[in-house]
């Protein structure tokens, strides 16, 4: 078979240098027509960096690019959208400001003149009907008013809306994050209808079941190398997970049932929305789950308490200070313009006075024992927190919550679009704080995690439905609570 | 069973919320107009008339049109602290060549939207805070202003002082030409589809990016119309007041951010609505009118009015969005 042919597109020895860090070290890459090929790797393997190089987003420092067997010199964004490229980036690109079919505007710079808006919200709706059949979202709807799953939805049905410029190849990155287990089935089976009609596709994926049962072949990232590349019916989970390197030793989540019944009272809450007399609980050392489909009322009640922290609200009693990790990191979590020592430190400046003042002195001391401890890779704690990817910015806004003094910490599903290797490392410090005796509450869209909490509370349309021991946690339980009516 | 439909407590509700508290927050400029306006109809009913209106709105046609001018740069994230003496440079050209060499006069304002974009595109290009870069631009403005006309004084040219004393029927010619204005930038900037792109780049450059557009384009068109709307401003000024002067626009700077923020604007994030911003220019320009000197409320009060409107408004706003979250 002629391989360059049959090739969408062919990265020869890219190479890519931040600084002094090298973040792709020669890379060969290649994606045939009609195929769907997996990329996994830890969080700063240097996956989003070669997919921005496919996008045409960065600019390789060595080696070559070929699209379709023609080497492209010039190669740009503009460029991979004319040979029917797209990418649909990690870090959600939508304009906030914009509405749905505003902003599937600006990816179609053929949808103008008279009566554009009409034809930009037909397209999108179609799409997202044909993607994601009960999705709900309106074309007039401004997108910083949407969820983050739904944006995360309208932004890949926009991927795939068709105008004048043709669609070979869609890189999706992460596209699952911030999707709860329905609507990602619902994707995922677009995908595979995609390659079915010859359309291509990058899936990259920190969930390893996705990727083994989507991608005709998977390509395994480290230190800004291919490590493995081979059909997706060769890998398993354990082959995968040992290519990636980095997680071997790690059990899964092999904690005992711990006694903790009798611990301090320090969370006890009822949702707002809630008729019966379920609350949840939650006492000193315990880690509680709060688990059901996206958007079923769990963020509501995290910011509830987190609230009534501060000041009396009905329903909600908290005995401890509190501190929250956020999951919309970029929104909700880091200060932007911060260095990674000064985003630590912000929940935590009462300790680092000296004086009136912020002493710099202990900020550098609490950043560097964290990043010890959580092991941030950078060079220097003083740098912008931009300058990590996206799983080690997760672990300073780890460190923040767990370097302060609050004893209760809420977790707001931070793991989403974390490398496992990451994962493993939080859950285990996890597990050894709250052996400490802090309290954890935990809402996670991700079954897996679920096995580190002691408990676990499911929520429907703002109520909790279930509340689950740890013995009698199944995934089914789950599904069924967040599904079945409250009968 | 008196169970909900499955998912629809939480989809429904989070989003109807934040459309309402953006409806109630679009209708803010117009309840603060109103308000002024019932408070001047209290102090004297006979200023609610054709000839009461043109008076009181005065100077509401160059505020509005700086307003919108300074609405473009607020909608990229940036801000230009050179519009009133920009202002005030265009009036001082208005009132000397454009009257005595029209074609020198023309070429040096149409020069000065071209010396705009430029400054958009520095600002752009070597990633300068444009804070920084207009205000330096606006001693150079001043300066040029009174390099043009030393003195105050020169004259408005005839065909612009017959436009700016035109009296339409029923319909007070200063809030006739502020819906002029309002609907036709309301389209431009958000109803066309490149219009979409200006307001993206504020809300999202990097998305606008990866999809291929020019960012430096979108910033030196945004500057472009802040200078095409600053040349407007001026000359709708010194029709109105037949002669310049080089400080007559140094007020405008921040009467025309108040008027952005006023309007319904945000500093960031690309979200801007000129019908909001033109309807903030003219509560300012009512707040400072003539007129309320001679219902013997001191000028220094006039002032005050203003900021007091401003911190209501913006009070009232951030009230909106908290019940709303």
């Amino acid at each position: 078979m002629l391989q360059a042919i049959a090739d969408i597109v062919r990265l020869d020895g890219a190479e890519k240098h931040f600084g002094a860090v090298r973040a792709l070290n020669g890379v060969d890459f290649h994606v045939g027509a009609g195929e769907c090929v997996g990329l996994v790797g830890h969080n700063g393997a240097g996956k989003s960096t070669l997919m921005h190089m496919v996008a045409g987003t960065l600019r390789p420092d060595g080696g070559q690019i070929a699209v379709r067997g023609n080497a492209e010199v010039s190669y740009s964004v503009a460029r991979a959208l004319e040979l029917g490229i797209r990418c649909v980036f990690q870090e959600l690109s939508l304009c906030p400001n914009l509405s749905v079919a505003e902003n599937t505007r600006i990816n179609h710079p053929a949808l103008t003149g008279f009566g554009w808006r009409r034809k930009a919200a037909d397209l999108i709706r179609a799409k997202l009907d044909e993607i994601f059949p009960d999705h709900g979202i309106s074309a007039d709807d401004i997108a910083g008013d949407l969820s983050i799953g739904r944006r995360q939805m309208v932004e890949v049905a926009r991927a795939f809306t068709l105008t004048s410029e043709p669609l070979h190849l869609v890189i999706l990155d992460e596209p699952t994050s911030s999707l709860d287990a329905h609507t990602a089935g619902q994707l995922l089976s677009f995908v595979r209808r995609f390659i079915e009609k010859g359309g291509s596709c990058i899936l990259i994926s920190h969930v390893l079941g996705e990727v083994l049962q989507n991608a005709d072949r998977i390509v395994v990232m480290r230190d800004g190398k291919v490590v493995a590349a081979d059909a997706a019916s060769a890998f398993d989970r354990d082959r995968l997970v040992a290519a990636m390197g980095g997680a071997e030793g790690h059990q899964k989540a092999a904690t005992e049932a711990r006694k903790t019944e009798g611990g301090v009272l320090r969370v006890r809450a009822r949702p707002a929305r809630q008729q019966d007399d379920k609350e949840l609980v939650a006492r000193a050392g315990e880690i509680i789950g709060l688990a059901g489909l996206a958007g079923h009322g769990q963020t509501d009640l995290l910011l509830a308490i987190f609230a009534a922290a501060s000041r009396a609200r009905a329903g909600i009693e908290v005995t401890a200070p509190v501190a929250l990790v956020a999951g919309d990191r970029q929104s909700d979590g880091i200060f932007a313009q911060w260095s990674i020592a000064q985003n630590i430190g912000i929940r935590s400046l009462a300790r680092l006075r000296n004086g009136l003042l912020i002493s710099p002195q202990r900020e550098a001391e609490l950043a560097e024992f964290w990043k010890q401890k959580i092991g941030i890779r950078t060079p220097d704690m003083n740098n912008n927190i931009f300058s990590l990817s996206g799983g080690n910015q997760q672990k300073a806004l780890f460190a923040r919550a767990l370097g302060s003094d609050a004893e209760i910490v809420l977790m707001d599903d931070p793991m989403r679009g974390v490398d496992i290797g990451t994962k493993l490392e939080v859950y285990d410090l996890v597990r050894e704080e709250a052996a400490k005796g802090r309290t954890f509450l935990w809402y996670t869209t991700e079954t897996e995690e679920l096995d580190n909490c002691d408990h676990v509370y499911v929520f429907k349309n703002g109520r909790i439905v279930a509340n689950l021991r740890r013995d009698e946690l199944t995934e089914e339980k789950i599904i069924q609570s967040s599904f079945g009516d409250a009968a | 069973m008196t169970a909900i439909a499955p998912g629809t407590v939480p989809k429904a509700s989070p989003r109807g919320g934040a459309a309402r508290a953006r409806m109630l927050r679009g209708l803010l400029p117009a309840l603060s107009l109103a308000l002024v306006l019932i408070a001047i109809a209290w102090l004297n009913p006979r200023a609610i008339s054709y000839f009461g209106f043109n008076l009181m709105l005065n100077l509401a046609i160059p505020i509005a049109l700086a307003t919108i001018a300074q609405m473009f740069v607020i909608a990229g994230n940036e801000l230009d602290l050179s519009i009133g003496t920009f202002v005030g440079f265009v009036g001082c050209v208005t009132a000397t060549w454009l009257r005595d060499a029209p074609l020198i006069g023309i070429l040096v304002l149409v020069g000065s939207i071209g010396v705009y974009a430029l400054l958009g595109a520095l600002i752009h290009l070597r990633n300068l805070p444009s804070i920084v870069v207009t205000l330096g631009m606006s001693f150079v403005w001043q300066g040029l202003a009174i390099l043009v006309l030393p003195k105050p004084g020169g004259k408005a040219p005839d065909w612009l002082l017959a436009i700016m004393s035109f009296k339409p029927p029923y319909i007070p010619f200063p809030i006739l030409a502020a819906l002029i204005i309002a609907i036709v930038v309301h389209f431009g900037l958000m109803r066309t589809s490149y219009g979409v792109i200006l307001r993206g780049s504020g809300g999202n450059a990097a998305a606008l990016r990866r999809a291929g557009w020019s960012l430096l384009r979108t910033k030196v068109a945004l500057f472009a119309l802040t200078g095409l709307f600053g040349v407007l401003s001026g000359m709708a000024l010194i029709g109105i007041t037949t002669s310049a002067d080089a400080n007559i626009g140094n007020g405008y700077t921040l009467l025309s951010i108040a008027g952005v923020i006023l309007g319904g604007g945000e500093f960031v994030g690309g979200r801007v609505s000129p019908i909001g911003a033109v309807l903030g220019a003219l509560t300012l320009a009512l707040a400072a009118s003539p007129l309320l000197t001679f219902m013997h409320i001191p000028p220094d009060w006039q002032v005050a009015a203003n900021g007091a409107i401003l911190i209501i408004v913006l009070a009232a706003r951030v009230l909106i969005s908290r019940r709303e979250r």
